[in-house]
């Protein structure tokens, strides 16, 4: 069909490709699998655009929300210039383009709904109130939890990491518990609800495409802000486009893309590009 | 409207470099460095 192939190397979709490269380069340390030891290198000072937990044993550099955490729940309560900065950064030069083409995560929500399965399409009123679920979760155990919820110590746990992240538990948890006999014998009822929260991620990630990251993850809540101003656009060609929505169709976060292709919601997978069968869909600089 | 939004993303740029170079004076990558070189036991569910 005219389109389908578009945008492909090998077998591989450009996406595809860019995600496993990404998720190699940031997860390199191979020898940290099988140690069981995590990377203490420099590069850790180094927030990647990604959630990419940093007791990956493969990890390479640091978790820009998890950074965030702790520096907002370290002893000084500062502002965190630095990561707020990385995230800025990012935010402006890719919006969640960083979701689409680079997240170890999304990947693996976008290989679990390949699974033959059936597929939920999420009703419309109960998906868009649920959109802003992120922010919650951003705005609370991201921020306002660090910076107000001290433990004794005065210092504060990465609330979002502790509680939350399925992130954390696939790719640090898990590989670390494996191989370290110590840490799992310390593995208890907090272990369990977090490969709760990582399970239920995983099945349903296998009905809706990236449920989390449509719904839970605050760093796409954070690039979100970002995407009307971003560097990196999308353009459709009204004259070119023949409104037959296989773009809509094919696109994973649910996006109008007719009606707004540059919604904070869009993450930038190409894929609404790649179907297209006039190609009126192109990177484009700012419009109007 | 096309310039004033590129203005506002040239000046998210340069304040983001301006914060990431704060941030490096005062030494916070380190701050990011010693967590991020600890096994964060919160994230993998051990508290």
């Amino acid at each position: 069909m005219f389109g389908m192939h578009r945008h492909r190397i090998g077998r591989l979709s450009f996406q595809r490709l860019c995600q496993l490269v990404f998720a190699v380069f940031i997860n390199g340390y191979a020898a940290g699998f099988q140690k069981g030891k995590i990377y203490t290198g420099k590069s850790k000072a180094f927030c990647v655009p990604v959630l990419n937990c940093y007791s990956c044993p493969g990890a390479l550099g640091a978790c820009p929300i998890g950074s965030l955490q702790t520096v907002l729940g370290g002893m000084g309560h500062h502002v965190p210039f630095y990561v707020l900065g990385m995230l800025m950064l990012f935010g402006i030069l890719l919006g969640r383009a960083a979701c689409g083409l680079l997240c170890p995560f999304g990947l693996v929500q976008d290989l679990l709904y390949k699974i033959p399965a059936p597929k939920i399409k999420v009703p419309l009123k109960a998906d868009k109130p649920a959109r802003y679920l992120k922010y919650l979760i951003l705005l609370i155990t991201v921020i306002l939890l660090p910076l107000f919820a001290a433990d004794k110590t005065g210092i504060a746990p990465p609330y979002f990491c502790k509680y939350i992240c399925p992130a954390g538990t696939l790719e640090g948890g898990i590989p670390l518990l494996l191989t370290n006999e110590s840490l799992r014998s310390a593995a208890g009822a907090l272990f369990s609800w977090k490969l709760l929260v990582l399970l239920v991620v995983v099945f349903a990630s296998v009905c809706i495409h990236r449920p989390f990251c449509r719904y839970l993850c605050p760093l796409g809540a954070f690039y979100a802000l970002f995407q009307r101003f971003s560097f990196f656009q999308l353009h459709l060609d009204t004259e070119k486009c023949i409104g037959c929505k296989k773009c809509e169709r094919s696109c994973p976060m649910a996006v109008e893309v007719t009606k707004n292709i540059n919604s904070p919601e869009c993450i930038r997978c190409g894929k609404c590009r790649a179907v297209c069968p006039t190609e009126a869909i192109t990177l484009g600089k700012h419009q109007k | 409207m096309k310039t004033k939004r590129l203005m506002v993303s040239i000046g998210i740029l340069a304040l983001s470099v301006l914060f990431i170079g704060i941030g490096v004076v005062n030494k916070e990558h380190m701050e990011v460095m010693q967590k991020a070189v600890m096994v964060c036991l919160e994230c993998i569910g051990i508290g």
